[in-house]
């Protein structure tokens, strides 16, 4: 079984909400009207904690937010920053927008590709990085962009790929 | 390391900002460092909420602000004062929501992460202005997850802000109470359509509402709510600080739309980046400043303001940047940040990538998007290939129309309609290339129809 594998299989059994997590999301609840509205920050707790939203969250956030776990559900499967597979440690975020696109971003993702062995959608491995597409990173000026984890980094050449991912163990 | 950190900056010395002529960006620090409270009030900053809230009514906002002519920063371009003015408010109504739409994702824009990068307090003093005009009681900064810098500047801006009193209970002493709430979303272009950031903050999909109600009527909970974007609420101090005919003045003879517009460039030129400049200023002007396309090209076409607005030529490149005159030559102002596009490179190859990213970032609620777009994108990709077939180019007329205004649900389909109705229009010969030979074409599968 391979690393990822693993950790499907663990982190699906025997899912439990930490109480800080659950304290958390009860806190964000209190900042909106209706506590629904703390959904999209409750999977992104979930997220912080374990990398991934796996199915078995899905009830404990409704149960936390006394709303339905299908209303949870819609919402987890919605936003593409919500995982609901495991990522690696690491998650690269490909701008694939115009700017980036007319600067070569093509010769970028295809270097990406190249040093981790993987397409987009994809997770290395060893668990170390997932390479995912995204929108337009509002750094058009420096294109092409991409993010690694909380850091945006632009303009990216090939040539730099590896210097760069060697960052990230 | 040989890469570095991206850092949004202006391209804008200390030198050539003013208070008298750069209002959104004069405070900014020369080492693009976030401006913490005491040098934004030391720079005048919160002295425009101070005045208002104390010497005017929620009714004189709004009319300065109409008076102003501030024209939606976010892309639409529809009078920010207009807009106030149609939000519910008076005895028996609840007070609502001030929502600042940071969700920036438009393709090729990226002037609201400076503003929410480091200069945080412009954009709060801004919001406080907009509650007041709006009757509000709360407001949400609803910013797109990866803008992390951004988040915190904002978090210790609103932090800062509460504890001098210029957010919480009786403002500067006025009586007037709001509180800002920071959002972070999680990914989808569509959030930044207003009635869909209104479900994604009620934490439900992000599919846009039926409009009427418009939002200021029902919005956030069913109450009264305001989507402004983040440059738009950047100008009310400044407008409220020294009055509309100021404001007017700032674009003077270049627009009638008032004031100043971030700006900016980016695709293959020299030094791509973004100026404060007054509105109405032509594109020649920014591309200049950027000094021209890189390595000797010529201009091909360009994009006046993000992923959805239609392709223009060289030949519009004297024409004022602002929203009446760019609606005028068929496309629109959107974000004002312009994509170029140099001779060697493929307006069919970009238009595929710009479909593809609408066709991706659909939020599947209306057929013509839904199964359109997809379309769009297997025509187009079919094209490049060479393998197109004839009356494709029929077909994507057809759909361009398809997906245009009034057919389907949201403004989504409109906007990624127009630069795939405009490159039809400029560059058919592109086009035409990728069908193939009658020969060739006969054995090609059939044509897929419908969703990816």
């Amino acid at each position: 079984m391979n690393e990822t594998a693993r950790r499907i299989a663990s982190d699906a059994d025997g899912f439990v909400l930490e109480a800080e997590d659950r304290r958390a999301m009860a806190h964000e609840r209190d900042h909106y009207e209706q506590p629904q509205a703390a959904c999209i920050e409750a999977l992104k707790i979930v997220q912080r904690r374990h990398g991934w939203v796996p199915d078995a969250a899905i009830p404990a956030i409704a149960e936390v937010l006394g709303v339905g776990p299908a209303d949870v559900e819609g919402v987890a499967t919605f936003y593409s920053l919500i995982f609901r597979q495991p990522v690696g440690r690491h998650v690269i975020l490909v701008c694939d927008s115009s700017s980036c696109f007319l600067n070569d971003y093509e010769a970028l993702r295809d270097a990406l590709s190249a040093w981790l062995g993987i397409g987009y959608g994809q997770t290395t491995a060893d668990g170390r990085f997932t390479l995912l597409p995204v929108c337009c990173l509002g750094a058009c000026d420096r294109g092409p962009a991409l993010m690694i984890d909380d850091h945006t980094y632009g303009p990216v050449a090939p040539d730099d790929v590896a210097e760069l991912l060697e960052g990230y163990a | 390391m040989s890469v570095s950190r991206y850092h949004c900056q202006l391209r804008q010395g200390a030198a050539e900002r003013r208070a008298e002529t750069h209002p959104l960006t004069w405070r900014l620090r020369e080492d693009g460092a976030v401006l913490g409270l005491d040098e934004y009030v030391e720079k005048d900053g919160y002295a425009a909420v101070r005045e208002v809230l104390t010497h005017q009514s929620p009714d004189d906002v709004v009319a300065t602000m109409k008076e102003a002519n501030v024209r939606g920063r976010g892309g639409a371009g529809f009078s920010a004062g207009m807009k106030w003015s149609l939000t519910m408010k008076g005895p028996g109504i609840p007070r609502g929501y001030l929502v600042c739409n940071a969700d920036e994702m438009e393709p090729g824009t990226f002037k609201d992460r400076l503003l929410l990068e480091q200069q945080p307090h412009l954009l709060i003093e801004g919001m406080i202005l907009g509650a007041y005009a709006n009757h509000s009681y709360y407001g949400y900064i609803f910013l797109r997850g990866e803008y992390v810098e951004a988040a915190r500047a904002i978090t210790r801006a609103l932090e800062e802000a509460r504890e001098a009193g210029w957010l919480g209970h009786d403002i500067a002493g006025s009586g007037f109470d709001f509180d800002i709430a920071l959002h972070t979303g999680a990914g989808r272009y569509i959030c930044g359509e207003e009635t869909a950031l209104i479900n994604s903050l009620e934490g439900q999909r992000a599919n846009p509402r039926a409009k009427p109600p418009f939002p200021g009527q029902s919005g956030a909970w069913g109450k009264p709510t305001v989507v402004n974007n983040v440059e738009t609420l950047c100008n009310a101090p400044s407008v409220m600080r020294h009055g509309a005919k100021w404001y007017q003045a700032l674009s003077g003879e270049l627009s009638d739309d008032g004031g100043t517009k971030l700006y900016g460039i980016s695709g293959k030129v020299e030094r791509p980046g973004l100026w404060e400049l007054p509105i109405g200023i032509p594109g020649r002007e920014l591309l200049e400043r950027a000094g021209g396309l890189r390595d000797g090209r010529a201009l091909k076409t360009w994009l006046p303001g993000g992923g959805s607005t239609g392709f223009l030529l060289p030949e519009h490149l004297d024409k004022p940047l602002d929203f009446d005159t760019i609606g005028e030559l068929g496309s629109r102002l959107g974000t004002g940040l312009l994509t170029v596009v140099n001779e060697d490179q493929s307006v069919l190859a970009l238009v595929r990538n710009l479909e593809q990213f609408f066709a991706r970032e659909s939020c599947g609620w209306c057929t013509p998007c839904r199964d359109g777009l997809p379309w769009v994108v297997k025509l187009l990709q079919a094209l490049e290939r060479g393998e197109g077939r004839r009356g494709d180019l029929e077909m994507l007329d057809k759909l361009a129309d398809d997906l245009g205004p009034g057919k389907t649900f949201c403004a989504h389909a409109p906007g990624a309609a127009m630069p795939l109705a405009s490159a039809l229009r400029y560059f058919r010969d592109e086009f035409e290339r990728g069908v193939a030979p009658p020969a060739r074409a006969a054995q090609a599968d059939p044509m897929p129809v419908g969703g990816a």
